[in-house]
């Protein structure tokens, strides 16, 4: 028989916290940190909005790009939140999580062999979006010494004539890192000067630790030139409801919009009631939320400042990047002996980008009683390696 | 300490008052000493007026019930509802006291005590008060939840173990 399986997907390789996956399923008992998602409960209210829907029968397609009570709920937050002024008409389209925006949003705007440019360590799924749009993903490294901020210097080196669009994502999974206006400012006259269209994956803005989180597209010049994707799962605890979306110019949304027609449809509707609660009703629940990994994340510095590991502060999203240099192992090696010792599971800084790989992501959505023991283990564990050196 | 700082370490105790002053101090972004200090000030002023283990005693054997009762008084001149209150607050078998506004004016939680206990309290104690015009008394059936945590069901983790 011939092998069914296109060359692209072949060639696309698996992600990298698959095997880890494994192993920690075959040991029980294990300590997570290793969860990309928030640990609260959708809020109650939110939930509630679902159900009612459910009980009002509202279970059929809606609009294409969203309902409209919902997109003008989305254009009065990012307004709110943010300063920006998007026409819930047309500059607004809801997906499922920011996931499908991102992918459509490269599908929309790639012609075969333009470059991306993107900070790493990053989330996993840009470089394969990239690829399977047939775009050319052209990473920059970045480290601990500029606190994983992308700098000028770093994004000129990058651009090349071929270069279309630049990819951030701040307040960044999996390092925490965030990018002040200051920071972003310094990029815009290079993204001018070579006309890039930028996006910006800001699904952690709400959580911005020391000032209120600022997005690029806020700047001048910045919002003509720039898609904001955004969503509800690590704002509202809403992971598991899929909704997400994307705000920016018309004509880029239009061109998302009929990717998205066709392969989706639109977004499912009980989640999009909800959602319309989220935005309304939720900032008492973000509040709630933000103070307390805001709580964890102190106890988590201070508990890597006893054990001596290096870990520059972050102040966004809800991970931790720790160095673990001085063991002298990979992020992979480290992580599968911390699981197989003390049973608990972190991944590798190399899941996210070969730069990432003295590092490891330790996240802090986990109740403090997890957290706790987990340092207990991993404060014993270092010394183990530390005694055996 | 500043009023935020002292309002976030409230709110943490409240939930939890066997943080120790070293895992707050880490939460909160403060010393040791100054989370020390502060707790034995919030106590001397009587802010924080105890620590107590919240119990779902329908897990154990323990047979007694929970009832509140509902009190119309009629305040007496020059006294108010304050003297009144503490007629009623003063018998260790008052829990928890209330002043309301609506219907009637004070609820009274009475501490888990037998059916015969209780019916004795309120018609030889709480109604003879001279104040007091009418009792209502409740009993509960069932504590779903109290302080904020539901007893019904036990809070698990569902996330997977590993995502990106």
């Amino acid at each position: 028989m011939r092998d069914f399986i296109s060359k692209k997907i072949t060639a696309l390789k698996p992600s990298g916290i698959r095997n880890l996956f494994d192993i920690a399923n075959r040991i029980p008992d294990v300590i997570s940190l290793g969860v990309g998602e928030p640990d609260f409960d959708t809020p109650w209210h939110i939930r509630e909005e679902g159900i009612y829907s459910l009980h009002k029968g509202r279970t059929f397609y809606t609009a294409n790009s969203g309902l409209a009570e919902l997109r003008d709920a989305i254009s009065d937050f990012m307004n709110r939140k943010y300063g920006l002024d998007y026409d819930p008409e047309n500059e607004i389209i809801v997906t499922i999580g920011g996931s499908e925006a991102i992918d459509l949003l490269f599908r929309a705007v790639l012609t075969a062999g333009d470059e991306v440019v993107y900070p790493e360590p990053c989330f996993v799924s840009y470089a394969p979006c990239i690829l399977l749009s047939d775009g050319v993903p052209v990473p920059i490294p970045l480290s601990a010494e500029t606190e994983f901020r992308l700098t000028p210097e770093r994004l000129k080196a990058a651009i090349t004539p071929k270069t279309k669009a630049l990819f951030i994502s701040y307040p960044n999974n999996p390092t925490g890192a965030i990018m002040e206006r200051s920071d972003l400012e310094k990029l815009v006259p290079i993204i001018l000067e070579h006309d890039l269209l930028v996006v910006s994956d800001e699904i952690y803005s709400e959580l911005s630790f020391r000032e209120r989180h600022v997005s690029i597209a806020s700047l001048p010049e910045m919002k003509e030139r720039t898609v904001v994707i955004n969503g509800f799962s690590k704002t509202y605890a809403m992971t598991g409801w899929r909704l997400g979306y994307a705000c920016g110019p018309a004509k880029i949304i239009e061109s998302m919009l009929k990717i998205h027609q066709f392969s989706i449809m639109s977004a499912p509707t009980i989640s999009q009631y909800a959602a319309i609660s989220a935005l309304k009703n939720g900032d008492k629940d973000i509040e709630m939320m933000t103070e307390s990994y805001n709580q964890r994340r102190r106890y988590l510095m201070e508990a890597f400042h006893e054990m001596g590991l290096p870990c520059f502060e972050p102040f966004g999203a809800f991970y931790t990047f720790p160095d673990i240099s001085e063991f002298g192992m990979t992020s992979e090696e480290f992580c599968t002996k911390l699981l197989e010792t003390e049973k608990v599971a972190v991944i590798p800084g190399s899941a996210f980008g070969e730069c990432g790989d003295k590092h490891v992501r330790i996240s802090y959505a986990y109740s403090m009683e997890q957290l706790k023991a987990a340092m207990e283990r991993l404060d014993k564990f270092i010394k183990g390696l530390r005694a055996a050196k | 300490m500043e009023a935020k700082k002292c309002e976030e370490l409230l709110h943490l105790i409240e939930k939890n008052s066997r943080y120790t002053p070293k895992d707050l101090a880490a939460m909160l972004g403060l010393d040791v000493q100054d989370v020390e200090d502060e707790i034995k000030r919030l106590e001397r002023e009587g802010v924080i007026c105890g620590y107590h283990a919240l119990i779902d005693w329908d897990k154990t054997d323990d047979e007694k019930i929970s009832a509140l009762v509902e009190l119309k008084v009629t305040p007496q001149r020059g006294e108010g509802f304050d003297k009144i209150a503490e007629k009623i607050y003063r018998y260790p078998e008052v829990e928890s006291l209330f002043l309301m506004s609506g219907g009637y004016d004070f609820t009274v939680i009475l501490k888990k005590a037998t059916m015969k206990e209780i019916a004795n309290f309120v018609s030889s104690r709480l109604a003879v008060i001279e104040e007091v015009q009418s009792t209502a008394t409740h009993v509960v059936l069932v504590r779903y939840k109290d302080h904020g945590i539901q007893f019904a069901e036990a809070k698990k983790d569902f996330r997977m173990l590993v995502t990106p």
